[in-house]
């Protein structure tokens, strides 16, 4: 499988990244560069294996359904390239 | 006075203990060596000078009474991957601009527990996506190493390329570092130093700034195999912020050191004999086995038939999980903001100028490979030929296997700015090819320099074991070390 100009396009789409025309080439270059290498893995018989879902084996530890975290907002929002009374802010997001 | 920053870090411990000198003045010795060292290397992307001075202080304080944990007074750099509260924690990345976290990494707050001194953070890839630690926001790393007759920049590896810099260029007495593919022992082998992948689980993925989360691990990069062991007693340990953490006691690894090989019984996988291999590596690799063999190990070919394949399985599942963790990254919590029109457009501009080409490159791949009519063909593919790989492991240590030996990486280090590699994304990520298949079955892996190359350029083995098997690795390391009985340290240049 190999994408075109739209697919890298659509891609850079889904995961927010802004990608310039010009940029479009190289990025469908080195992108089919990697899908053609990863390619050979249609040669591996996989019929009646199970896809890995954990490389150690265990079942997920469960703890009691209590609030053990929290209350230090001001904390939170520390890093935040802008932020009033605790709350993050962005550009307005519902007309 | 001997140069502090060039005892091996048991041996600062022993100093320390014996009141020979003080932290405070090992602490100085390094901040001294980074201060001459970094404009040329570029290893520490941050110095914490005045913190390293102060927690310095507070061990004196704990050796002169006769106290302190176990690394109490020993200055270790840290990767910037790590969380580290209210210091520089970046993953080398521009979109992570001025974060400096509210909490510290368990890996970190472990170290800090036994006694030990953050000198700062290490220089690495931008998110650990590398192998030559070129794609950091702050410049590449430069290797402290250099071919005899050449003043040529070398890489260190990647992409803990920062740890391994400043632990073999004397800037630390050891360093934390994380490997998802090899990013611990491809730049251990590239700087004669030893660095150790634990087996999944073992160290605590809590505060590691997230790569990819099935496949990443802590460990430490040092000079020496019982210094490594040392880093990863303190290091390891049961966390319940991180659910995939093991609850098992974690061992005295040093105490393994010493142990020897006598009675084991060492794999060496036919697959890992790559056409095209240069001769010096098939060499040492057959050096090693002979020195593990005449210590009183016994040998035993057997094959891992899905060797090849764990590389382009890699180069799917990583990337996938890549671009969900890195997600997270929007200019809206931390970090980089880039104002757009509206909030897509923030996003997209923040996350544009954020990241570097690679990272974007692997967002990218990942995204391709979850995205709807592809998930089953990509992602769900390479789940199960995981499984395989790991079967084949599991298949060879049932009959009998204690530990496998294998090159650490196809080649020693390469220049910066290397051209052809710079055009071939596949071409660099041929450098894991022997490292990346430990992470894929989430095995412990060892990397323990062993010999040189023609031009003077150290050279690795690699050592893979049972999981939760460290100690074995450590005692194997040790013999290789011990018979290579070579100086692996760079010639100042710097």
């Amino acid at each position: 499988m190999s994408v075109d100009a739209a697919t890298v396009k659509r891609m850079a789409r889904l995961a927010r990244i802004r990608i310039e025309e010009d940029e479009i080439a190289s990025y469908q270059g080195e992108l089919n560069a990697i899908l053609g290498f990863v390619e050979q893995l249609q040669e591996v018989n996989v019929e009646g294996v199970e896809p890995m879902t954990s490389v150690t084996p265990m079942t997920l530890r469960r703890r009691d359904d209590l609030i053990t975290d929290g209350g230090f907002a001001e904390k939170i929002v520390s890093n935040a390239p802008l932020s009033e009374d605790n709350f993050f802010m962005v550009p307005k997001v519902v007309e | 006075m001997t140069d502090l920053t060039k005892l091996s870090l048991a041996d600062a411990r022993k100093g320390l203990v014996d009141k020979s000198f003080t932290s405070t003045e090992l602490t100085s010795a390094y901040l001294g060596a980074i201060e001459a060292a970094n404009p040329s290397l570029n290893a520490y992307v941050a110095v914490t000078a005045d913190q390293a001075i102060e927690m310095a202080k507070a061990s004196d304080g704990k050796l002169a009474k006769g106290q302190g944990g176990s690394l109490e007074g020993i200055p270790l750099g840290i990767k910037d991957l790590f969380a580290t509260k209210g210091v520089h924690t970046q993953a080398a990345s521009h979109i992570l601009d001025g974060f400096k976290p509210e909490y510290e990494s368990t890996v970190t707050s472990n170290l800090w527990r036994d006694g030990a001194v953050m000198l700062g953070k290490l220089n690495m890839d931008e998110f650990a996506m590398g192998s030559s630690s070129e794609t950091s926001y702050y410049g590449p790393v430069v290797s402290p190493f250099r071919a005899e007759g050449s003043n040529a920049n070398l890489v260190p590896g990647g992409s803990s390329g920062g740890s391994a810099a400043a632990v073999s260029a004397w800037l630390c007495a050891g360093a934390t570092a994380t490997d998802t593919g090899g990013s611990i022992r491809q730049p251990a082998a590239f700087t004669g130093t030893v660095g150790i992948k634990p087996t999944y689980g073992r160290c605590s993925r809590w505060g590691t700034v997230a790569f990819a989360s099935s496949l990443d691990q802590a460990g430490p990069i040092a000079r020496t195999v019982e210094d490594a062991a040392l880093l990863m007693t303190s290091m390891s340990g049961f966390d319940p912020k991180d659910s995939t953490s093991v609850d098992m006691a974690v061992p005295d690894f040093a105490a393994a050191v010493e142990r020897g090989v006598k009675g084991l019984t060492i794999g060496i996988p036919r697959e890992y004999r790559m056409e095209g291999m240069p001769a010096e590596i098939e060499t040492l690799w057959k050096q090693g086995l002979d020195w593990l063999v005449a210590e009183g190990a016994t040998v035993k070919d057997i094959s891992l038939p899905h060797t090849k394949y764990a590389l382009p399985a890699y180069y799917i599942v990583a990337p996938a999980e890549a671009s969900s963790n890195l997600a997270r990254y929007d200019g809206v919590k931390y970090g980089l903001r880039v104002s757009g029109k509206d909030i897509t457009d923030m996003y997209e501009l923040t996350r544009a100028a954020g990241f570097g080409r690679e990272v974007k490159r692997r967002i990218m791949i990942g995204t391709y490979v979850l995205s709807a009519g592809y998930f089953d063909a990509y992602y769900v593919k390479a789940q199960k030929v995981r499984t395989l790989i790991k079967k084949d492991f599991e298949d060879a240590f049932n009959a009998g296997v204690d530990a496998i030996l294998t090159p650490a990486t196809p080649s020693a280090a390469f220049g910066i700015g290397d051209e052809a590699l710079a055009a071939d994304p596949v071409a660099m990520y041929l450098n894991d090819i022997f490292t990346v298949t430990v992470n894929m079955a989430g095995l412990p892996g060892i990397a323990v320099p062993a010999g040189k190359d023609g031009q003077g350029l150290p050279l690795g083995l690699q050592l893979i074991g049972k999981p939760f098997d460290e100690e074995t690795l450590f005692a194997a390391a040790r013999v290789i070390e011990r018979n290579a009985d070579m100086d692996f340290s760079p010639k100042p240049w710097w």
